[in-house]
C-alpha cells in the first residue's frame, strides 16, 4: 500500500503523518494522532459525530481522505479551548445542559462554532438548519439550541 | 421515606439544578468512550460473518481460505461456544451452532491485524446453509403448525416467573384473569374493539456498540465495553462459559447513548469468544452503523387486540387484551417485556374485570430486547387510543373520562395489588391546562386543521424482584469525597444525582463530591443494571445508605473526641458541629488521619469509608394462572402528555405546535435534569410516532442506514415542550424520588395519534403516523 507523507496544521500545531490512499481524515485524527474527541458514529457521512473544521469549514471527517488535507488547517473539539480558556460554546453547553451522553457533543460544538463564525447572530431556524446533520438521540435538541443561542448572545 | 437527617440551616443540593458533573469533560472532548481507549500495537480486530437468511440450518463452515489470508490470526465458529446465554431465558448460542434464526445471526468471527483484513476474510469464510421456512409474523408464529424455531425450548434454563410453551414458538405467556370479563360486557353501555400494530424500531444510540476483549493465558478475561450492565454482562458471560464471575472483569467508560440497547449482553460475548482464541491480544469488535440497526437489540414489534367497555356514566368495566409480541429470534430478555406488559396491560386505569394474554412469539426477525419504556410505549399506543375512542362513544370529554378512571392511591390495579399514592390526576389536569384543553384555537392557514390530544401512562421498573444496588463513600484528606457506584452514566445524569444525594446525606457542599467512571467490576460496587429508570431510586438509596454510614463514623469519632452524645452532633457544610457545646471541627484531615487523644495518648478514628446497599424485599410473585398478587412491582411512575398540533389537509403533514408533559417523579432531585429527560423522551417518542420502523422484505431488513431509517433531527422540532413536575413522594425513594428516564417517551405517540384524530378525524392504528397515511385516509374520507 502506497504511503503518502502529508503535512498539516491541527489545533494550531504542525504535524506530519504517513497515510495510505484510503485513510480517512477521521482515522488519521482518531487512530494515528490519538485525538479521540472527534467521534465515529457511522463512518458514512450521515451522523455528524465526526465533524471537524477543515480550513474553517465544517466537514464530516469520515468522508474526507487524509491525503486531501495536505497543507490544510484542521480544528477538532480539542482545539476549541484557547490558552486554557473554554470556548464560549463549551461554557454554554455546560451551563445549559447541552450534553447528555456526550457522544454527539464534539461534532455539534464544531458545527455550532462554524455557524457562529459565519453568522454571529443566528435565528432559531438558522441554528436548527445548521445542526440538521448532527444527530442527537438524547437531548431532543432543545438544550443544544438554547446553548448555541446563549453562546451567540454572549458574543459568540 | 428514607430522608436522612440533613441539617435545617445548610443549603441542601436536593431539588437544586446542580450542573452535570460530567458536562465539562464531555464538552472538551476529554470524556472517554470505549473506542477511545488505547491498546497499543498488540491490538487485533474482529469482524463477524453473518447469516444472510432469516432461517437456515448451518451444514458446514469452511474457514480455510479465510485463514490463508495474510494478517488473519484465527476464526471462531459455534463449535467454540458450547454454552447458552440469556438474561431470563437461556436461548442463545454466542455464535450459531447448528441453526441461524435471523438475517445477521453471527455464524463465525474472524480475527485479524486490521478491520479491513478481517472484513475481507469474512467474505472468504464459506458457509453451507439449508434454508428453512421462516416465521415473519407473530400471529403466524403463534399457530400450532408454524415452523418451530427453538425445538429445544423445554431444555432451556429459565427464570421462575417466565412460562415458555415447549413445542410452540411461544417463549412466554403471561395471563391476567381478574373478575369476570364475559359477564361484564352485558353491563357495558359502550364497547369498543380495535387492533393496533407497532413495528420494530431501533434504539439508535449515536455511539455504535463496541467491545474489546482480552484473555490471558490462565483464563482471566477482561472486557471493555460500552455497557449499561457491566455486572450483568460479567455474570451472563461467566455462566455461558462455565467460569467464575471473578474470572471476568468488565470495564465500561462513558456510554454514548443506550436506551436499553446496551443492557444485558448482545454482541459483547462475541468479542470474548474471539479473544479466547488469541490469548494475550486485545480484540476489538465494533459494529458498523448498518450492523447496529439489526444485529444488537431492536424494540419488539407488537400486534395488540383490545376490547373495552364502560357504563354510560363513563366508568370502565371490562378490558380484554391479546398481545402478540414479534419478539425475534431470541427472547432471552424480551420474555420479560411480555410479562411487564401483561401485568401493566390496563394502562393506568382501574378496571374491575380484566382478561389479558401476552404472548412472546419467536420470529425470524432481529432479536427483540429492552428499549426505553420496556414495552410501555408499544402497549400505550393502543390503550390510549382505545380510551379516546370509548370516550367518544360515550360522548364524554377525554380529560374527564381519564380523571374518572385513572389510578389513584389505594386503587386496586390489574394485578389485584393496591396502588401507592400517586399524582396522576394532577398530571392530567396540569398537562391539559398547559395546552388550553377545551378551547378551540385557530389553525395557521385555511387548509390546516388544529387538534389537541392527550395520553396518560404508567410504568414500573421491570426487573427481578431482588435487583440490588450498592455504593461506597470515601473521603480524601481535604474532605473531598469519592463516591463509587456500579450504576452507569448513560447521559441520564446518574452521576450528578449520586453526587447531590451523597452531599446532602453527608452534609458537605456538592462540589466536594466526585463521582467518576469508568465502571469496573473489579473495583466498583455491585449494581444489577442501569435500566428500568431505577438508578435514582435504587442506586440513590444505596448512595444515601453509604453516606449515612460514613457520616455515622465521623459523628462517633467527634462524639468520643468531645465526650458528647452523638445525638447533639451534626455535619453541616463540611464541618462537624455540636448543637450543645457549640464546638465545631472541620472534616479536613480528620476523615483520613483521625483525631488525637488528649495528652498525646495516641489517636482514634482513621480513614472513613462508608458502604451501603439497597434491594427491594417486598415484591411478591404473581399467580401464573391469574396474574394476581399482593405486590407486583416496586412502584409505578405515572404521567400525562398533551399535544397541540395541526394537520395540513393538502399533504397530510403534521406539525406539532406544543407538547405539555407532566410526570409525578416523587421528588425531583435535579429538576433541570428531569426536564432534560422529558424533552429527550418527547422528541424520541415523536420520532417513533412520525418516522421510525424497520422495514423487512422476506425477513431481510431494508432500511439499515440513517438515510433510509430516519430519526428526528434538529429541524423536526418546531415545537415548544412544556415540562411539568409533580411530586407525590415515593415511600421508599431517596427524598421520595422515583425514576422518569423512560417514561417521557411512553405517551407521546398515542397523544399525537389522538390529536390527529381530533384535528381531521383520521385514526391511525398502525405506527408510524406518516403524512402519507394521513393524506390517503383524508382522500378516502372525501
Ligand atoms: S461518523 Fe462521520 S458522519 Fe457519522
Ligand atoms: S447527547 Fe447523546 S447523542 Fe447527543
Amino acid at each position: 500500500m502506497a504511503a503518502h507523507q502529508i503535512t498539516f496544521t491541527i489545533n494550531g500545531g504542525q504535524e506530519t503523518a504517513l497515510v495510505t490512499s484510503h485513510t480517512t481524515l477521521l482515522s488519521l485524527i482518531r487512530e494515528q494522532l490519538g485525538l479521540t474527541g472527534t467521534k465515529n458514529g457511522c463512518a458514512t457521512g450521515e451522523c455528524g459525530a465526526c465533524t471537524v473544521l477543515l480550513n474553517g469549514e465544517p466537514v464530516n471527517a469520515c468522508m474526507v481522505l487524509a491525503v486531501e488535507v495536505d497543507g490544510a488547517e484542521i480544528v477538532t473539539v480539542e482545539g476549541l479551548a484557547q490558552d486554557g480558556q473554554l470556548d464560549v460554546l463549551q461554557q454554554m453547553f455546560v451551563e445549559h445542559t447541552g450534553t447528555q451522553c456526550g457522544f454527539c457533543t464534539p461534532g455539534v460544538l464544531i458545527m455550532a462554532r462554524a455557524l457562529l463564525d459565519r453568522n454571529p447572530n443566528p435565528s432559531d431556524d438558522e441554528i436548527k438548519d445548521a445542526l440538521r446533520g448532527n444527530l442527537c438521540r438524547c437531548t431532543g435538541y432543545v438544550r443544544i439550541i438554547e446553548a448555541v443561542k446563549a453562546a451567540a448572545k454572549a458574543g459568540g | 421515606m428514607s430522608t436522612p437527617p440533613t441539617s435545617q440551616q445548610a443549603p441542601s443540593p436536593i431539588g437544586e439544578n446542580v450542573r452535570r458533573v460530567d458536562a465539562l469533560e464531555k464538552t472538551t472532548g476529554e470524556a472517554l468512550f470505549a473506542d477511545d481507549l488505547q491498546f497499543g500495537p498488540n491490538l487485533l480486530y474482529g469482524r463477524i460473518v453473518r447469516c444472510p437468511h432469516p432461517h437456515a440450518r448451518i451444514l458446514n463452515v469452511d474457514a480455510s481460505r479465510a485463514l490463508a489470508l495474510p494478517g488473519v490470526k484465527a476464526v471462531v465458529t459455534g463449535q467454540d461456544t458450547p454454552g447458552t446465554i440469556g438474561l431470563y431465558l437461556q436461548d442463545r448460542h454466542i455464535f450459531c451452532r447448528d441453526r441461524a434464526r435471523y438475517v445477521g445471526d453471527p455464524v463465525a468471527g474472524v480475527i485479524a491485524t486490521s478491520e479491513a483484513i478481517a472484513e475481507q476474510a469474512c467474505r472468504l469464510v464459506e458457509v453451507e446453509y439449508e434454508v428453512l421456512d421462516p416465521v415473519l409474523d407473530p400471529l403466524q408464529g403463534a399457530q400450532p403448525d408454524a415452523p418451530l424455531l427453538h425445538p429445544d425450548l423445554e431444555d432451556y434454563e429459565v427464570a421462575n416467573f417466565i412460562f415458555p410453551k415447549p413445542g410452540t414458538n411461544i417463549s412466554n405467556h403471561f395471563r391476567v384473569r381478574k373478575g369476570d370479563v364475559e359477564a361484564a360486557w352485558a353491563q357495558c353501555d359502550a364497547v369498543v374493539e380495535r387492533e393496533f400494530r407497532v413495528p420494530h424500531v431501533q434504539h439508535v444510540p449515536i455511539e455504535p456498540h463496541i467491545a474489546i476483549a482480552q484473555a490471558d493465558r490462565h483464563g482471566q478475561i477482561t472486557l471493555w465495553t460500552s455497557s449499561q450492565s457491566p455486572f450483568a454482562q460479567r455474570s451472563l458471560i461467566a455462566d455461558a462459559l462455565g467460569i467464575s464471575q471473578s474470572s471476568i472483569r468488565v470495564i465500561s467508560p462513558y456510554v454514548g447513548g443506550g436506551f436499553g440497547s446496551k443492557a444485558g449482553v448482545s454482541m459483547e460475548a462475541l468479542a470474548v469468544i474471539m479473544a479466547q482464541k488469541v490469548p494475550g491480544h486485545p480484540v476489538k469488535l465494533r459494529l458498523t452503523r448498518e450492523e447496529e440497526f439489526f444485529t444488537t437489540f431492536v424494540r419488539q414489534g407488537l400486534i395488540a387486540k383490545t376490547r373495552i367497555g364502560a357504563t354510560k356514566d363513563g366508568k370502565l368495566q371490562a378490558m380484554k387484551t391479546e398481545y402478540y409480541w414479534d419478539a425475534g429470534a431470541y427472547t432471552e430478555y424480551g420474555v420479560n417485556v411480555t410479562r411487564a406488559t401483561g401485568y401493566s396491560s390496563t394502562g393506568p386505569y382501574e378496571i374491575p374485570h380484566v382478561h389479558a394474554d401476552s404472548y412472546c412469539v419467536y420470529t425470524n426477525h432481529p432479536v427483540g430486547g429492552p428499549m426505553r419504556g420496556f414495552g410501555m410505549p408499544e402497549i400505550h399506543w393502543g390503550i390510549e387510543q382505545i380510551m379516546d375512542l370509548l370516550a367518544e362513544e360515550l360522548g364524554m370529554d377525554k380529560v374527564e373520562f381519564r380523571l374518572k378512571n385513572c389510578v389513584r392511591g389505594g386503587s386496586i390495579i390489574v394485578t389485584g395489588s393496591e396502588m401507592h399514592p400517586v399524582g396522576l390526576p394532577e398530571c392530567i389536569q396540569k398537562a391539559a391546562d398547559a395546552v388550553n384543553w377545551g378551547t378551540d384555537e385557530p389553525a395557521s392557514a385555511p387548509h390546516k386543521r388544529r387538534g389537541k390530544g392527550l395520553a396518560i401512562m404508567w410504568k414500573a421498573p421491570a426487573m427481578p424482584p431482588n435487583a440490588g444496588s450498592s455504593a461506597s463513600v470515601r473521603f480524601n484528606e481535604d474532605a473531598t469525597v469519592t463516591v463509587s457506584v456500579g450504576g452507569q452514566e448513560i447521559g441520564q445524569g446518574a452521576f450528578t444525582v449520586a453526587a447531590q444525594m451523597a452531599a446532602a446525606a453527608l452534609g458537605v457542599p456538592v462540589d466536594w463530591v466526585r463521582v467518576h467512571g469508568p465502571l469496573d467490576t473489579r473495583y466498583s460496587p455491585y449494581e444489577w443494571q442501569t435500566v428500568a429508570s431505577r438508578l435514582t431510586w435504587s442506586m440513590g438509596n444505596a448512595v444515601v445508605a453509604a453516606a449515612n454510614n460514613a457520616r455515622r463514623q465521623i459523628l462517633e469519632l467527634a462524639a468520643e473526641h468531645w465526650d458528647e452524645a452523638i445525638e447533639n452532633l451534626d455535619i453541616q457544610d463540611g464541618m462537624v458541629i455540636s448543637y450543645k457545646s457549640e464546638q465545631s471541627l472541620p472534616l479536613q484531615n480528620m476523615v483520613v488521619y483521625g483525631l488525637p487523644k488528649p495528652d498525646d495518648q495516641g489517636w482514634r478514628g482513621g480513614p472513613v469509608i462508608g458502604h451501603g446497599s439497597f434491594m427491594p424485599t417486598y415484591v411478591t410473585g404473581l399467580d401464573p394462572e391469574t396474574g394476581q398478587g399482593p405486590r407486583s412491582v416496586v412502584h409505578y411512575t405515572t404521567g400525562c402528555q398533551a399535544v397541540d398540533l395541526e394537520v395540513d389537509t393538502l399533504t397530510g403533514q403534521i406539525t406539532i405546535l406544543r407538547v405539555a408533559a407532566a410526570y409525578d417523579v416523587g421528588k425531583a432531585i435535579n429538576p433541570d435534569q428531569v426536564r432534560a429527560q422529558i424533552e429527550g423522551g418527547v422528541v424520541q417518542g415523536a420520532s417513533t410516532a412520525f418516522f421510525e420502523g424497520l422495514a423487512f422484505k422476506d425477513g431481510v431488513p431494508q432500511n439499515t442506514s440513517f438515510v433510509d431509517y430516519r430519526i428526528a433531527t434538529s429541524v423536526d422540532i418546531p415545537y415548544e415542550i412544556i415540562s411539568i413536575i409533580v411530586e407525590v413522594p415515593q415511600d421508599d425513594g431517596p427524598w421520595g424520588a422515583r425514576g422518569v428516564g423512560e417514561h417521557s417517551m411512553v405517551p407521546t405517540a398515542p397523544a399525537i395519534a389522538n390529536a390527529v384524530a381530533a384535528a381531521v378525524g383520521v385514526r391511525i392504528l398502525d405506527m408510524p403516523i406518516t403524512a402519507e397515511k394521513v393524506y390517503l385516509a383524508l382522500e378516502e374520507g372525501e
